[in-house]
């Protein structure tokens, strides 16, 4: 028995399921970084007496011991102990027995910026690929609140590593079918009157291992490649006004200043309509890992043509054909044709909680949240079964519903103990309803070519299957 | 009476001022702001690497199969593979040739020779990220020369072919037609 079989952890046999190489090392990476992230998990738990509860974590040993080593340090009895590492993120202090009873920390003692709490531990973790300047790095939707991502907790995707680069010498050169190519300077963008828009970002590979059968555990896994921040930049339209584009400018090549010099083509309609040269996300200047100085922001784009780091925009008539939209990010479906330019990312939803290596601790009330989103404009509706989708139910929105924005939808369940399948269905503002994975399937080449399903632009209905014991595991395919 | 005249100067002088900042508002947003400023053709230059299908962004130099084969053993070999067919376990490099014919069957295998649409990919993409440890580092002539062994190795030009913008131009790749547009929405259950 291996370290994870010992452990439970067990994962479906997809020694038999026709897979090319390259996916298969895909899928067995994708399982490695799970498995590390929920035996380190375990691994808490299991030194603790708290395993029961809907959010088995390990705050209240901690608490607990931290309290009896302060009493006991206050008693005199101690000496202040070594404590352990803070999680990423977060400092470590003293927890006092009664905090009515001491002062509590001084103000402004942090230098004047902010850490999170020392109890929270949720952390990206990274899909473990060969190096670590090209990975990504999953959101942990489990237990997101709201709509906003935190920045820390964005997730990542970068091909050649994340770029020191200071504002002070980075420019943006515009250029090629225009009248008057241009050359900025960060200082000289913030002069231009700029706009804040809520959108989210999802890598098209969201969701890869679940295309042929259940396979991830956690809604990290299955789901974590979206975020959403609050954007703040000039309009490209504004840019390109000021540029003067030429009759027969058809495209727009996007250049990053990263060590990938990441490009990609974007539709000159594209530009003129929401396009975003975003300096600020979420109240502050944009994060390292999300492209600052400054990232190009395609609302409803996969994730890949929100070029970081941007350094370049030159205007053409024809699109570039760059490795990352010919080789990469293009779906072969069942007539052995590629689509190309797969833009937009559909409508699509998932349940954040309860989902997947969560444990319902018995029947009683639960409140179903999870998120809905879709690049064509606003959610209309989210719909929640709780019987495999025997019937569905409108679930609340929370406002404000925002267009190509992450949407939290919540719905009061009383669970009744017996095994359940629920799932979340979204439509958007066009009248699209979030498909199965099966209808898409049947379309893009599953059943066509059973060997090779697409990568890329999942958005079927994500269930999860509740057991008797209250125990949730991932149900992809089921509804 | 003078009070009142006062208030009326206020007022026309206040309507005069909303009157004029409109119209300078309005003036402001229909001409350009201005801001930055005007590049040099070699700043553009610098940094203007891209190349096209058609052709467009080669630039100068030329290099031979042979040449190539040297720049690709010290450059490439160590993560794509001696013979290019299979790419080193853990490198995280893509495998460059093989599987032509592949796409869509029960064999699909992605490579430069079977999947990559446009030569112009392969020589933008070397020169602009690779090789890995050394991103950019490679003149245009060892760009071409090793453009041109892969082409070789992939059997689409012949060992004694020597690359430069205009041959590199004319390379037709074999999946060139592998590509449609998007066509989604592919699911039409509307409500």
């Amino acid at each position: 028995m291996t370290k994870e079989e010992n452990s439970g952890l067990h994962y479906p046999d997809i020694s038999n399921l026709d897979l090319p190489d390259n996916v298969r090392d895909q899928f067995d990476a994708m399982r490695e970084a799970e498995q590390r992230s929920l035996l380190a998990r375990k691994a808490e738990l299991e030194a603790c007496e708290c395993r029961e509860g809907m959010f088995p974590n390990v705050v209240a040993s901690r608490r607990s011991f931290f309290a009896g080593a302060a009493a006991a340090a206050a008693a005199g009895t101690l000496p202040v102990i070594a404590r352990a590492a803070a999680p990423p993120g977060a400092k470590e202090f003293d927890v006092p027995a009664d905090p009515t009873k001491v002062q509590g920390r001084l103000t402004n003692d942090d230098g004047g910026y902010g850490s999170r709490s020392q109890f929270e531990k949720e952390v990206r973790w990274r899909f473990p690929t060969a190096t670590k300047e090209s990975s990504w790095t999953m959101t942990p939707l489990e237990n997101s609140q709201g709509i906003i991502t935190p920045s820390g907790l964005h997730f990542e995707r970068h091909h050649g590593g994340i770029p020191t680069i200071s504002p002070e010498s980075h420019t943006l050169i515009v250029h090629g079918m225009c009248e008057k190519p241009k050359k900025y300077t960060i200082a000289d963008l913030k002069r231009f009157p700029s706009v804040s828009r809520m959108h989210f970002i999802e890598c098209s590979g969201n969701g890869l291992t679940e295309y042929r059968a259940p396979y991830l555990k956690t809604v990290q896994g299955t789901h974590g490649l979206t975020s959403t921040s609050e954007w703040t930049g000039v309009p490209l339209s504004t840019i390109l006004a000021e540029v003067g584009v030429q009759p027969g400018a058809a495209w727009i090549l996007a250049e990053g200043a990263d060590a990938a010099v990441m490009t990609r083509s974007v539709p000159i309609d594209k530009a003129w309509s929401d396009a975003l040269l975003a300096y600020g996300q979420n109240g502050e200047a944009i994060r390292p890992e999300q492209g600052y100085p400054l990232r190009l922001l395609l609302p409803g784009f996969e994730g890949n043509t929100h070029i970081k780091w941007l350094r370049r925009l030159e205007i053409s008539d024809k699109p570039f054909m760059t490795r990352e939209e010919t080789s990469k990010y293009t779906d072969v479906v069942k007539d052995g044709k590629a689509r190309q330019f797969t833009f937009t990312m559909e409508a699509k939803s998932v349940i954040t909680f309860p989902s997947g290596e969560m444990k319902l601790p018995g029947p009683g009330f639960y409140e179903i949240t999870g998120l809905a989103w879709s690049g064509r404009g606003c959610v209309k509706d989210a719909e929640v079964t709780t019987d495999g989708g025997k019937t569905w139910h409108y679930a609340s929105l929370q406002t404000p519903i925002l267009p190509i924005c992450h949407t939290r939808f919540r719905f009061p369940w009383y669970w009744d103990g017996k095994p359940a399948l629920i799932a979340s269905r979204c439509s958007d503002e066009t009248g699209y309803v979030q498909p199965t994975i099966a209808e898409l399937n049947a379309v893009r080449g599953v059943n066509g070519h059973p060997k090779f399903a697409s990568i890329y632009h999942l958005n079927g209905i994500m269930a999860w299957e509740v057991a008797a014991d209250g125990t949730v595991t991932n149900g992809a395919h089921k509804v | 009476m003078k009070k009142l005249g006062m208030r009326h100067d206020a007022l026309a002088g206040l309507a005069a001022a909303l009157l004029a900042s409109a119209c300078v508002s309005t003036v402001a947003m229909s001409e350009p702001f201005g801001f930055g400023t005007t590049p040099t053709d070699q700043e553009i230059a610098a940094i203007n690497i891209d190349v096209m299908p058609d052709g467009r962004g080669y630039p100068p130099g030329s290099g031979s199969v042979a040449q190539g084969e040297k720049v690709y053993a010290d450059k490439c070999a160590a993560c794509h593979g001696a013979d290019m067919t299979e790419s080193v376990k853990g490198s995280g490099a893509d495998t460059l040739i093989g599987g032509r014919g592949s796409i869509g069957t029960e064999k699909t295998k992605k490579t430069v020779e079977s999947y990559w649409p446009y030569a112009s990919t392969l020589f933008d993409y070397v020169k602009r990220a690779m090789p890995f440890n050394e991103p950019g580092s490679l003149t245009n002539d060892e760009v071409y020369a090793v453009s041109a062994y892969i082409l070789n190795k992939a059997k689409i030009i012949d060992a004694n072919a020597t690359m430069n913008a205009e041959t590199m131009s004319k390379v037709e790749m074999p999946n060139k037609d592998g590509f449609i547009p998007d066509p989604r929405p592919d699911i039409h259950n509307y409500r």
